[in-house]
C-alpha cells in the first residue's frame, strides 16, 4: 500500500449487499474518490453521496437474481489471448507521441518533482 | 430538392452520373449548417461552416461512399483534429494517429468533417446535457433534448447538416437518439467494428455504429467501417458481407418475438401505440410476431451501471494530465497533481461514474457487486440465446418515452439512466440492433422502434427494417420545422 492512503482498508469483507447498503456512508464516498485520485470539494462530496447512496440502493436489486451455479461473463465472445506475430512493425514515432504532452522536457514527459 | 437534404444513396447516384461534384455537396451542406447550427448545436467548435479534412493517402477502389461527407463523435480520434469527448480534461487534444473507422472511410474517399459532433462527456449521459460545450437540441422541439450519448451525431443527421454521422453505443448512445431525433441508428455486433481510435468508456460494451437518414445509407456506411482490425483484439475475423445486398428480399415467414417484459409499466403509452402499429404493419408483410419472455430484463440497468462505471473507472484512469490533454496548475507533488486535474478536468458524471466503478471493485465489495453483475449477465445472454433459438428478430420501443425536456432529468442520475432501460440489454449480449422510427407522438416528436438479432446477424435487421420502411414510407414522411 503507498504512503498515501492508510494501510487498513476500512473495508469489511465480503457480505451480502443489504449489509453492505447499511455500511455506506461519507467517509466510505470521500475514501473511495481518493483511491480513484479524484479531488472533490466539500460541497461536491455532500452532493454525490446521497446520490451514489441511491444508486447502489436500487443496484441492491441484483441480490434477487439466483445466480447459484451460473458462470461469469466478463466477455461476449469466445475470443482468448491474442497474439501477433513477433516481427518489428513500426510504432508511434516519439515526437507524435509527446505532442499532446501539458509538459514536456527533450524526449520526456514532465512531471512535478516525485522524490523529495 | 436541396443537396443537403438528400440521403446517402441518392447523392451516391447523382455523383456517379456526374450530376454533381463532391464539392458541391459539401458546400451545401456547410451553407446548411451555416443556418441551421445556432438552433440545434450538433457540432462542437463550430465556426460558420463545414469543412473536410483534407485527404492524404490513396484511395483504394470505388466506393459507393466516395466523395460523400461523414461526421464523427468527439470520442472517435481524428489525427490532427480536436478530440476531445467534449471533456475538459482532453480540451485540445489532436490524436497523433486515426481511428480504424476514419482510416477505412479515408481510403473509401469519404470526406471527414473535420468538426466533431457534440456527445455527453466520455459518452456518460442519455441528453448530451453532459457535454463540457452545452446540451445539442432537438431538431423536432428544440425545448428537448436530442438524446445520448451520440445526441450531436443524431440531431445533425436529422436537422440535414449531415448526410451520414458516426456515434458510439455502450448502452443505448447511438439508438437512443436516433429513436430521439427520427433516424436510423445501428449498434453493431460486438467486435464487427474496430473500436481502435475510440476513446473507451466500457471495453467489453462499446461499439461504433452508423447514424442515418434511412436504413440503405446505414448498410452503405457499415459496409466501409465492418471488418477484422489487428489493432483491436476484441474484433472478430469474419467476413464483411455487403450489407445492401438484403436490402429488399422478401420478408415473408420471418418470425419476431415480442418480450412482454418491454412493454409494461413506464413505457409511454403513444410509444406503445406506435410500437403495437408497426408490429400490425410487420403482419400485413407476411411476418410472425408472438409474445416472448426476457425474464431477466429487470436486471439490465443494474448489472449494467456496476459493469459499465466498473470498466469506466479503470479506462479513465490514464488521464491524469502527464500525456495528454489539462494539466491542473500549482499542483504539490505529482500525486496532488492527478487529482487536482482529475478534480478540476472531469464533470459531475464523469466523478460520479469513476467513483462508483472504484466502489464496485474495491476489496471487500468485488463479489458482492462485480462478480455478481458479471453473472447476472450471462443469464441475460441466455434469455436472449433462448428466443433466438425460435426467433429472428426481437422487436421493442427503442426507448420507454420519446424525447424528454432540457433539464428534466440532469438533477436525478438515476431517473437518467432508467432512461437506457430498453437499450442496455443488447450490449450486455453483445448482439446488434437498430432504431428506425415508426411514428410520432400528438406533439409531433419521433418516436423510435428496436429491432435486434442474434450475434452477427446485421443482414436479418437491415432486410426486416428496410421492409417496414419501404411500406411505411409514403405516409409517414415528414421533416422536422427548423
Amino acid at each position: 500500500m503507498c504512503r498515501f492512503f492508510p494501510a487498513i482498508v476500512p473495508f469489511s469483507l465480503i457480505k451480502p449487499l443489504s449489509t453492505i447498503m447499511s455500511d455506506i456512508n461519507d467517509k466510505i464516498i470521500e475514501y473511495t474518490a481518493k483511491l480513484a485520485r479524484v479531488k472533490l470539494e466539500s460541497a461536491e462530496l455532500g452532493e454525490l453521496y446521497p446520490q451514489i447512496k441511491g444508486i447502489l440502493d436500487f443496484i441492491g436489486k441484483l441480490e434477487e437474481a439466483d445466480t447459484g451455479d451460473i458462470e461469469p461473463t466478463s466477455h461476449i465472445l469466445p475470443v482468448n489471448n491474442v497474439f501477433r506475430a513477433d516481427e518489428p512493425a513500426q510504432s508511434l514515432p516519439m515526437e507524435d507521441a509527446l505532442s499532446g504532452a501539458p509538459r514536456r522536457r527533450g524526449r520526456c514527459f514532465c512531471v512535478p518533482k516525485v522524490i523529495e | 430538392m436541396e443537396l443537403y437534404s438528400m440521403t446517402g444513396s441518392q447523392l451516391a447516384g447523382l455523383l456517379a452520373g456526374g450530376e454533381v461534384s463532391p464539392q458541391d455537396i459539401m458546400s451545401s451542406l456547410s451553407r446548411r449548417a451555416a443556418v441551421k447550427e445556432e438552433q440545434v448545436r450538433a457540432y462542437v467548435r463550430f465556426e460558420g461552416g463545414l469543412e473536410s479534412i483534407p485527404p492524404e493517402g490513396g484511395v483504394e477502389g470505388k466506393s459507393p461512399l466516395s466523395g460523400l461527407p461523414v461526421s464523427i463523435k468527439d470520442n472517435i480520434c481524428t489525427r490532427s483534429f480536436n478530440t476531445e469527448c467534449c471533456s475538459r480534461i482532453l480540451s485540445g487534444y489532436k490524436p497523433p494517429y486515426d481511428a480504424t473507422v476514419v482510416s477505412r472511410l479515408k481510403k473509401a474517399g469519404a470526406s471527414i468533417i473535420s468538426v466533431k459532433t457534440n456527445m455527453d462527456e466520455f459518452a456518460f449521459g442519455s441528453s448530451t446535457e453532459n457535454s463540457c460545450f452545452g446540451p445539442s437540441r432537438n431538431p423536432w422541439d428544440r425545448r428537448c433534448v436530442p438524446g445520448g450519448s451520440s445526441g450531436g451525431s443524431a440531431a445533425a443527421v436529422a436537422a440535414d447538416e449531415a448526410i451520414f454521422a458516426l456515434g458510439s453505443d455502450t448502452g443505448g448512445s447511438i439508438r437512443q437518439p436516433a429513436s430521439f431525433c427520427g433516424v436510423v441508428g445501428l449498434k453493431p455486433t460486438y467486435g464487427r467494428v474496430s473500436r481502435y481510435g475510440l476513446v473507451a468508456f466500457a471495453s467489453s460494451l462499446d461499439q461504433i455504429g452508423p447514424i442515418t437518414k434511412d436504413v440503405r445509407d446505414n448498410a452503405m456506411l457499415l459496409n466501409v467501417i465492418a471488418g477484422y482490425d489487428p489493432k483491436d483484439s476484441t474484433s472478430v475475423n469474419e467476413p464483411v458481407p455487403d450489407y445492401t445486398s438484403c436490402l429488399g428480399r422478401p420478408v415473408k415467414g420471418m418470425r419476431i418475438g415480442v418480450p412482454k417484459e418491454y412493454m409494461v409499466e413506464g413505457i409511454d403509452l403513444q410509444v406503445r401505440e406506435s410500437l403495437l402499429r408497426a408490429l400490425e404493419e410487420f403482419r400485413r408483410l407476411g411476418v410472425v410476431c408472438e409474445e416472448v419472455s426476457l425474464p431477466h430484463t429487470e436486471f439490465a440497468v443494474p448489472v449494467y451501471y456496476i459493469i459499465a462505471t466498473a470498466e469506466a473507472s479503470s479506462n479513465l484512469a490514464r488521464f491524469d494530465g502527464v500525456r495528454y490533454g489539462f494539466r491542473a496548475a500549482d499542483a504539490e507533488g505529482l500525486h496532488d497533481m492527478f487529482s487536482r486535474t482529475r478534480g478540476e478536468g472531469f464533470g459531475k458524471e464523469a466523478k460520479r461514474r469513476i467513483i462508483l466503478g472504484t466502489f464496485a471493485l474495491s476489496h471487500g465489495y468485488y463479489d458482492a457487486y462485480y462478480l455478481r453483475a458479471l453473472k447476472v449477465r450471462t443469464l441475460i445472454k441466455k434469455d436472449f440465446d433462448k428466443v433466438f433459438s425460435g426467433f429472428d428478430c426481437i422487436v421493442t420501443p427503442t426507448s420507454p418515452t420519446p424525447a424528454f425536456r432540457l433539464g428534466e432529468k440532469i438533477g436525478d442520475p438515476l431517473k437518467m439512466y432508467l432512461s437506457d432501460i430498453c437499450t442496455i440489454s443488447v450490449n450486455l449480449a453483445g448482439i446488434p440492433a437498430i432504431s428506425l422510427p415508426c411514428g410520432f407522438t400528438g406533439k409531433g416528436l419521433p418516436v423510435g422502434m428496436q429491432i435486434m438479432a442474434g450475434h452477427f446477424k446485421e443482414e436479418t435487421i437491415f432486410k426486416l427494417a428496410y421492409a417496414y420502411e419501404q411500406a411505411v414510407s409514403a405516409r409517414e414522411k415528414r421533416r422536422p420545422e427548423l
